[in-house]
């Protein structure tokens, strides 16, 4: 079958070509400009104050925006799968709606609600509480696009995991505080591992969402993605990159995870 | 529920409130005015030749992935969801590092419609690899070895036996390339220079109306791509409902 052996290669060329144009020989550019001049250039550029604050500001929204999410994302994924109520199916199709809408919509959606001429946010402002422009807005805006991934990932493991050992474990007069704590929760566990990592990477890269409402004030309210627009604006192509860089490679050390994750998962 | 109300349906409510603040001709007014309708033409025109090309490219990807054998697979196989895990400004920078003005390979697509599309082809590549593979694997490889032995050409195994198949996961991971590509900004904020009636697009557009403090034109235009989401998680759930 010789024109099976030259489609098929044929098939993998054109494949591994269009990889190659769209995705890896860019990515593969970026760290080679990075590194063009050495290493010392790409570590002052990322060590400078502003850079320093970005990444601590980032950190400290991730820190806030995920766990949060976890938790709401857990609760959330029990109430669909295990509770019956009205309208689930209903909120069941709401829940993707981060995923589907714009960022810059998720943007102005908090603005009008928590600015200061917002529905809450003027009541916010007279109490001395400012949300846009200011890490609480930030936080909110990472929360709303990172909502899904917990839930949607734990909802399936929910599911398949039945409710025997829970039935079980309340006869047997397991509290449900402990049921959850001694049952539930370890069979979901690679399912919510796998949604926090999910999280954490798109907290960290959100970009849309984040520089509506941030007002990207350097020193303040700057994360690291709002750094590398700014750069990128200020023809600073250099600090850009190796911003951009340092994103990258978390993005990568993010793939890493989820793949050492997931064989686990098969194994179990 | 309050959470999710809070964050996500309050707020969204919100911007449909404040579309129609100044009633519906208002909102009419903005969404038909030229600059709108051109960038919403083309966040529409690009995400659907988006979607097409991905549902082509995507499906052979997805068909070398599965089927064949080749060093390094496993390594390029983790590597396709790397647009999801890349920040969308990171995906920008990235792509005008190669087709930019300063291009090593000569090629500069910068501040073009060109561009508009390349940055959503690549922040929207995983979507339909990443629906069909799961297909593909499952499916029994006897019906295709059948046809080859009464003398089926290879074409008309794909047409007849392969495509049906994978035809639900194709069109899903399509829409979803779709819904995203309507939304996209960060990718494309950078490489496509926003030029207004040229390579401006919708979510650029709302965001340039939110900076100049016009936050009800923002609105109106939001409350279109907000319709278009809904739709496409509407349909995504009936075709899901349709093949239980």
């Amino acid at each position: 079958m010789r024109t099976d052996r030259v489609s098929r290669v044929s098939l993998r060329v054109v494949a591994l070509g269009y990889l190659a144009l769209l995705l890896f020989v860019p990515v593969g550019v970026v760290f080679w400009r990075t590194f063009e001049h050495g290493v010392a250039p790409v570590w002052d550029a990322i060590t400078t104050p502003a850079a320093q604050h970005a990444f601590q500001l980032t950190l400290e929204v991730t820190l806030i925006a995920v766990p949060l999410n976890a938790i709401f994302g857990v609760l959330i994924a029990m109430s669909l799968v295990r509770g019956t109520f009205r309208g689930k199916g209903l909120v069941d199709a709401l829940i993707d709606l981060p995923f589907a809408v714009s960022p810059v919509v998720i943007g102005l959606s908090l603005i009008l609600v928590y600015g200061t001429n917002g529905w809450i946010g003027s009541w916010l402002a007279d109490h001395g509480i400012q949300v846009i422009f200011n890490l609480p807005g930030l936080v909110l805006a990472t929360i709303f696009v990172s909502l899904p991934f917990v839930a949607r990932e734990v909802m399936p493991v929910l599911r398949e995991i039945g409710t025997d050992q829970e039935e079980a474990a309340s006869t047997l007069g397991a509290s449900g505080w402990q049921s959850f704590w001694r049952i539930t929760l370890p069979a979901i566990r690679i399912g919510l591992a796998y949604g926090i990592v999910l999280s954490v990477a798109r907290a960290i890269g959100e970009f849309g969402a984040v520089s509506v409402v941030s007002g990207n004030l350097a020193g303040k309210t700057q994360t690291l993605t709002l750094l590398v627009e700014q750069r990128f604006q200020n023809f600073d192509v250099a600090g850009a990159y190796a911003a951009s860089a340092l994103l990258a490679v978390i993005a990568l050390a993010t793939l890493v995870t989820l793949t050492l994750i997931k064989p686990r998962s098969d194994a179990a | 529920m309050i959470w999710l109300s809070l964050i996500v349906l309050v707020p969204l409510a919100a911007v449909v409130a404040k579309s129609t603040d100044g009633g519906l001709s208002a909102f009419w007014n903005v969404v038909t005015s030229p600059l709108a309708i051109s960038t919403l033409k083309l966040s529409i025109g690009a995400s659907l030749l988006v979607a097409l090309v991905n549902g082509i490219l995507g499906t052979l990807v997805a068909w070398v992935l599965v089927r064949d054998e080749f060093r390094g697979k496993r390594v390029i196989n983790s590597l396709i969801d790397l647009p999801f895990a890349l920040p969308t400004i990171v995906a920008g920078v990235v792509l005008l590092a190669l087709y930019g003005p300063n291009s090593p390979v000569g090629i500069n697509v910068a501040f073009t419609k060109a561009a508009v599309v390349v940055a959503l082809l690549f922040v929207t590549l995983p979507f339909v690899v990443r629906s069909v593979q799961p297909v593909l694997y499952e499916l029994d490889q006897e019906m295709e070895e059948a046809a080859a032995s009464l003398g089926a050409r290879p074409f008309h195994i794909f047409r007849r036996i392969i495509l049906p198949s994978l035809r639900a996961s194709i069109l899903s991971g399509a829409a979803l390339s779709f819904a995203r590509a309507v939304g996209e900004f960060g990718s494309i904020v950078i490489i496509s220079g926003n030029l207004p009636f040229k390579t401006q697009v919708a979510s650029v557009f709302v965001f340039e109306q939110i900076e100049s403090d016009n936050t009800g034109g923002a609105a109106a235009v939001s409350v279109v791509l907000l319709l278009i989401s809904l739709a496409i998680l509407f349909v995504l759930r009936l075709g899901a409902r349709r093949a239980d």
